[in-house]
């Protein structure tokens, strides 16, 4: 059973935390329109970490404000949870610093930097209470709360979390999503001045996963506690962060809202990590006033000048389409949508249905177009069939042109001056 | 007569446990059924009852005529296929996709013909003499899924294969599946508690809880018509909007519904969908306590609205948006696209479309 270090007592605690504690209560978000203040809470600045032959952490900077949910996206082994341990203290950096509120803290121990770290296994003690639990990090020693602090901090975060009716059972009697509110009930009633999250979702199910992120979002959002959240969910990402930061191999690719990565991806590589289904990615070389697909199917008419070959991007619901092989009634009903028109719409290069998958409000088709395969991602009302011809026709202003060499490269860490052209084009 | 049928199916442990309760499924042969649940429902033991792994406690399973309840699994003819492991990197592709057949001791020349043919039909005869390493990730995809379905049973067996891929894989995946068992046409039943995956694959989802069946339907019927409050909130990300209230009866027309929180009249109209409903809800004599249910797609903003709320929360979502409003009604879910943003504790006025509201039992759950 692991002890979880970070949520024993935090130094500087005692002062603020009594009177401080319920304070903010569990009230309702409505109305509190604050925007996220520009006041930088955490700051890392060129933060190196070398585990073995890995260099897990190379020269990563970056900023999470005061009443923020920063979101750190990456695939496995990109050095998300290297990067949380490092700001916990659990790890201590090569190289670089990191502050909070304005205080060198790169050498402090864990337990005065005041943090709370959920982590992916719920890390309970299975054979306490769901009470004891939560009283655990308020008893530790040179805390000193007074009993009826503990009480009342303990059936703040209860009700907060819903697990009121839970207080006096075994831990190990709990369902997963029951376990991982306890974890996170622990974190928050110690009061913490930094929440670190390192994929408390990822082992629930679908369904609670859904439930809780926004849980998440308007709970931390009450107690106006930063957070620094990690996931290579990126739906996760998209729905719950504030801002963005998506790390590969170490590094800072881009840094952003949700919108700008999703709408203004800095590199193909960064595209690709969010969206689903990902982002269609097409060669294309200008001919003749167009951008043209490697199998000679005209896409979107090209600027004047600049390079011949881009790579273009376009994501699934940014693709209209007509039916061909279909009486008219059967037509989508995106296939009147004109806006931001690109002529182009070229029957002679039909695609070809391969697979439908209806989700819902939306259905997502794999077609083969353009000499590749592409997702288009419909309104469901659509009645399209495997084996069925269809036009699709690319958005102007939703596709992006990446520099085809940027394919492989990790992209600079921000948003450069000249933007990838989202539209780029009449 | 259905290719494989499921007759009061029964399963209770030693302990006393039930975990299955009584199943009664008629599949048809070439069908991809989907068992979908919550844990616990019951939905993988019933897969281990028809793999013959479990021996059910009551009830009976038939198989193109034939009574299987008590076979062994080896003379069932099924194949069960647990996840898409990843390939050897020492064997060519085409050992990698004649191992089960080697491991099952199939003379050479029907391995070499089986492996071809299945090849073939994947398009992947031109790699079968390449390492895996030298291939995209996408064809390793459809290497291993040539490998889970080169025995060619009469039923694929799938318990949640996709469980340990990634996002982006799991969709490349369920795509091949798909395409694979529509050209294949071998009768499939697969198990997830992943409710879009269920819905992208199926012809028809089982949906299970408490080791029973909720609804058997295709994923359109399951998803607009959904048999009880279980089911509503269970298919759907985010499952549907409910409303508590009171349904009262008026004259001949259709019943009102009434919220019980802010006493909000809200229109119903007959739905209309793309099959003819079974049952249709008949008037109540008097008040009823109800449970009115709607899509977040089906909830609109609209300045004419009945209903006013304050947007809680916007959960972004790339090609959508999903607005949490704190509604007269309580808390409603709103599907928009994403062009615009809406500051938190903005005022908006809802409407709901009439054509999509679900209406429940608020004692039973059951649909009305």
């Amino acid at each position: 059973m692991s002890v979880p270090v970070l949520l024993s007592a935090g130094g500087n605690l005692g002062g603020r935390g009594a009177g401080a504690g319920a304070g903010a209560g569990a009230g309702s978000p409505s109305g509190h329109t604050s925007p996220v203040t520009a006041t930088p809470f955490l700051s890392l600045r060129g933060l190196s970490k070398r585990l073995g032959r890995t260099q897990a952490l190379a020269g990563i900077s970056l900023e999470a404000h005061a009443d923020e949910l920063l979101v750190v996206l990456g695939p496995t082994g990109a050095g998300k949870t290297t990067l949380l341990r490092t700001i916990a203290g659990l790890e201590q950096p090569d190289a670089g610093s990191i502050s909070m509120a304005g205080r060198d803290v790169t050498t402090l121990d864990p337990a005065a930097r005041d943090i709370a770290l959920v982590f992916q296994n719920f890390s309970l003690y299975p054979r306490w209470t769901v009470r004891r639990n939560l009283e655990f990090p308020l008893r530790a020693p040179g805390r000193n709360l007074p009993e009826p602090e503990i009480q009342r901090r303990i059936g703040w975060a209860a009700e907060l979390l819903k697990i009121a009716r839970l207080l006096d059972r075994e831990a190990s009697r709990l369902s997963g999503g029951e376990m991982q509110r306890v974890a996170i009930g622990r974190a928050i009633v110690r009061r913490p001045r930094l929440f670190l999250m390192d994929e408390p979702l990822t082992n629930l199910d679908a369904k609670l996963r859904e439930a809780l992120r926004v849980e998440l979002v308007e709970l931390r959002r009450a107690l106006k506690t930063p957070m620094v959240f990690v996931t290579h969910d990126q739906a996760e990402a998209l729905s719950m962060a504030d801002r963005i930061v998506v790390l590969s191999e170490g590094r800072v690719l881009q840094t952003g809202t949700p919108r700008e990565i999703y709408e203004r991806p800095v590199s193909p590589l960064v595209a690709l990590q969010l969206g689903q289904p990902a982002i269609n990615l097409l060669r294309v070389r200008r001919v003749g006033g167009n951008w043209v697909a490697a199998d000679g199917t005209p896409l979107l008419p090209a600027e004047p000048s600049g390079p011949d070959e881009r790579l273009l991007g376009v994501r699934p619901e940014d693709i209209r389409l007509r039916v061909l092989s279909d009486a008219p009634q059967n037509q989508p009903a995106a296939a009147t949508t004109t806006a931001a028109s690109n002529p182009i719409a070229d029957a002679s290069h039909p695609a070809v249905v391969r697979v439908v998958e209806y989700i819902g409000p939306t259905t997502t088709l794999l077609c083969d177009w353009a000499g590749g395969q592409v997702h288009v991602v419909i309104p469901r009302r659509g009645t399209v069939r495997p084996g069925d011809h269809i036009i699709p026709r690319i958005q102007a202003g939703r596709a992006i042109l990446f520099d085809p060499s940027s394919e492989s490269t990790a992209g600079s860490p921000h948003l450069p001056s000249t933007l990838p052209s989202p539209g780029g084009s009449p | 007569m259905s290719f494989l049928i499921l007759d009061g199916l029964q399963k209770t442990y030693p302990d006393g446990t039930p975990a299955v309760r009584g199943i009664d499924l008629s599949i048809e042969r070439g069908e991809l059924i989907v068992l979908l649940g919550p844990s616990g429902c019951g939905k993988t033991t019933t897969l281990r009852m028809i793999a013959g792994l479990e021996l059910a406690t009551g009830g009976a399973i038939r198989m193109g005529g034939q009574d299987v309840t008590r076979l062994r699994p080896s003379r069932r003819d099924v194949g069960m296929v647990f996840q898409f492991y990843a390939l050897y990197p020492h064997l060519t592709v085409r050992e990698n996709i004649a191992f089960p057949l080697r491991a099952a001791g199939v003379p050479a020349d029907q391995i070499r013909s089986r492996v071809d043919a299945v090849a073939a039909r994947m398009e992947l005869g031109r790699l079968l003499a390449s390492y895996p390493k030298q291939l995209s990730g996408g064809d390793q995809q459809k290497i291993s899924l040539a490998r889970a379905i080169i025995r060619h049973p009469a039923v694929y067996l799938m318990d949640e294969p996709l469980g340990t891929l990634d996002a982006d894989q799991r969709l490349a995946m369920r795509e091949l599946i798909r395409a694979e068992q529509l050209a294949s046409k071998v009768t499939t039943i697969y198990v997830t508690h992943d409710q879009e995956e269920a819905m992208s694959l199926a012809d028809r989802i089982v949906v299970m809880e408490g080791g029973r069946i909720r609804q058997v339907g295709t994923p359109a019927e399951v998803y607009d018509h959904p048999a009880d409050l279980f089911v509503a909130a269970f298919v759907g990300s985010p499952g549907m909007n409910f409303i508590p209230g009171e349904l009262r009866p008026e004259g001949a027309g259709p019943p009102s519904f009434v919220s019980a929180e802010g006493q909000i009249a809200i229109e119903l109209s007959r739905p209309r969908g793309d099959f003819e409903r079974p049952t249709r809800p008949s008037p109540p004599s008097r008040a009823s306590r109800a449970t009115l249910g709607i899509r977040c797609e089906h909830v609109h903003e609209d300045p004419d609205g009945s209903i006013a709320g304050q947007v809680l929360t916007e959960e972004y979502l790339g090609s959508a948006s999903n607005v949490h409003v704190a509604s007269e009604l309580g808390r409603l879910v709103m599907r928009t696209d994403a062009t615009t943003t809406r500051a938190r504790g903005a005022r908006v006025r809802l409407r709901l479309d009439p054509d999509q509201i679900s209406v429940f039992d608020a004692s039973t759950e059951q649909r009305l």
